[in-house]
């Protein structure tokens, strides 16, 4: 995938992993099962809402807490295409990176980007177009390394082709 | 330029001369660690991976604790799941309820992590090792995978934040105060992608059990790992508890740091965090209106060592929680249940009105043994206060030692020992 396209849902600072996907849900590690319950603590309305390719744009240190890699892959099942943050948490970026679903590192996009927006982002060169607002931001690109990871599909798939 | 205490490690295990903040490298690994939750994922993933087994039997821990004694059919299934590949594969550090406690107080105390160390663990509390001078960060479980399959990780090299503690904390001024005060003073994403390496003369009066909470919560404020130097006392503990070699890691006196802080630890007060953030903190004599309390829960991988619970006794010994509370107390492993039993400290809390729990991380994430009604509160010595962490996202809780959460108990309110009668 090198496009995404979608509306998007706008969270703010500190979005951590225990609201993006509850606990008490953990007893599951079935990425549908648990993309039922994804943002249920933080938004209730999302998984109602949320159509294949629309985008989740937050601001800083999204992903913090736990380590459940359930947590992106329930984000991921529910349909999102892409997470825009000004800045991930260390434990999420790297699972988002492992499994698959993009993630880009955007402060400007982050703060300018409204709920509900069209917003469509190239990856291959960072573009990020805001279609409702009519405005661009470019996000950061990744490290060679990473890219080759994401391209791959993730690591499990990256490993089998070394 | 010279290396922080950590990417000297780091250097050392990707077989490089040196590294800096920021350079991508592979390094190898000398234990891969993964609880009940995210071992499961980590099993289905390593089955895609075109592998023979695991790299190494004897490197790898395998610690079912979060949803143990099973709390439901799901986790039983779970954990079935981790104990069958642990039998196929024959890992050697497989542990089975009765042998198992919360992994992050078991794996020191069984001599498996070592200062000098990489380690990783599916299990973002895995930083807690960095107190015996290891470098150790949690990951997810498809890391976790590829670190089983390979015995190898790719990092990028953190920058460092330097703290140094200076002074003798007071009587009941633990290391849950300490990171409490450094969260609340540099935030949630305070040292976001970044070690911090812990320094001082300060860390000499700060026991083994203090240094093992302050690591563990460098997760709380974004960092990569926390780290201490590997003083006399982290090598009697670790003479005391393993037979494996260890390497003692110095940061160069020209290593750079993007921050310094220096921290008076006699200057420390008793500190809770508020909902719904660690950062969100207050010193006991901040807390102007009194905040009553439904349940306290006195364990974890934060606080549930032996010297956690003899701090709670202490409190409670002679007194008698609360009307209408409820007080957890969970010893983190078999050993320090044991320990504890022998002291008399169980005496001490059954005789309080608490309840004593097999380890578990339970009530900790919400999962069992001690879930949060609505408009319910908690004292907590445990780690993370976000919003339903612990059950109804219009419950609360509040983050502190086990001084003040013991002391909570006996109040029905927010309280430090000092404050009792």
């Amino acid at each position: 995938m090198k496009k995404a396209a979608g509306t998007v849902f706008k969270y703010g600072d500190n979005v951590d992993t225990d609201v993006i996907i509850p606990a008490r849900y953990l007893n599951s590690s079935d990425p549908a099962e648990l993309a039922a319950h994804c943002m249920e603590d933080i938004d209730k309305e999302f998984v109602g809402k949320v159509k294949e390719g629309d985008l989740i744009v937050a601001e800083k240190n999204f992903g913090c807490g736990s380590s459940r890699e359930h947590a992106p892959a329930a984000i991921k099942a529910a349909g999102v295409s892409c997470v825009i943050a000004e800045t991930f948490a260390r434990i999420f970026y790297r699972n988002a990176i492992n499994i698959g679903l993009p993630i880009i590192e955007c402060p400007e996009a982050a703060r300018g980007i409204q709920a509900g927006d069209e917003v469509e982002v190239d990856f291959d060169t960072g573009m990020i177009y805001d279609k409702t607002q009519g405005t661009r931001y470019k996000g950061q690109a990744f490290p060679p390394f990473m890219q080759k990871i994401i391209d791959a599909g993730g690591l499990v798939n990256y490993i089998n082709a070394q | 330029m010279g290396m922080t205490m950590t990417q000297k490690i780091l250097a050392a295990h990707a077989g490089l001369e040196s590294v800096e903040a920021g350079q991508l490298i592979e390094a190898r690994l000398d234990l891969v660690l993964g609880n009940d939750i995210t071992s499961p994922v980590a099993i289905k993933e390593m089955e895609k991976m075109k592998v023979d087994g695991v790299f190494d039997k004897d490197k790898i821990a395998l610690v079912p604790d979060h949803f143990v004694p099973n709390k439901d059919i799901k986790s039983a299934e779970h954990c079935k799941c981790v104990r069958e590949f642990a039998r196929r594969n024959e890992i050697t550090n497989y542990f089975e309820v009765g042998q198992m406690g919360i992994e992050h107080a078991l794996l020191p105390e069984k001599g498996l992590t070592v200062a000098g160390d990489v380690i990783i663990g599916a299990d973002s509390h895995t930083c807690t090792y960095g107190a015996l001078g290891a470098f150790s960060t949690g990951v997810g479980s498809t890391d976790m995978a590829a670190g089983m399959a390979t015995g190898k990780a790719w990092f990028k090299v953190p920058g460092a934040i330097r703290f140094h503690l200076t002074g003798k904390p007071s009587k009941w001024v633990s290391g849950k105060d300490v990171i409490l005060h450094i969260i609340g003073m540099i935030g949630v994403d305070g040292a976001l992608y970044k070690s911090m390496e812990f320094v001082g003369d300060g860390i000499a009066g700060l026991s083994m059990d203090d240094r093992f909470t302050i690591a563990n919560m460098a997760i709380e404020a974004g960092g990569k790992n926390g780290i201490f130097p590997v003083d006399d006392k982290a090598q009697a503990y670790l003479k005391e508890h393993t037979d494996r070699p260890w390497t003692i890691y110095e940061a160069d006196p020209d290593a750079v740091y993007d921050a310094e802080y220096t921290i008076d630890l006699s200057q420390l007060k008793p500190t809770v965090a508020f909902p719904h953030l660690p950062e969100n903190t207050k010193t006991i004599d901040e807390i102007e209106q009194d905040v009553a309390i439904d349940q306290v829960v006195i364990g974890s991988c934060t606080n549930g060592r032996l010297d956690d619970l003899r701090i709670a006794a202490e409190v409670l010994c002679g007194r008698h929680i609360a009307e209408g509370m409820r007080c957890i107390v969970i010893p983190a492993t078999q050993k320090i249940y044991l320990q504890a039993m022998e002291e008399g400290l169980l005496k001490t809390f059954i005789e309080a009105g608490c309840v004593v729990s097999t380890p578990t991380c339970g009530p900790c994430l919400g999962g069992y043994m001690g879930v949060l009604a609505e408009g319910e509160r908690c004292v907590s010595t445990t780690n993370r206060n976000f919003v339903g962490r612990m059950g109804h996202v219009k419950s609360e809780i509040y983050l502190a030692s086990p001084a003040v959460a013991a002391a909570s108990a006996v109040a029905g309110k927010i309280a430090s020992p000092d404050q009792l009668d």
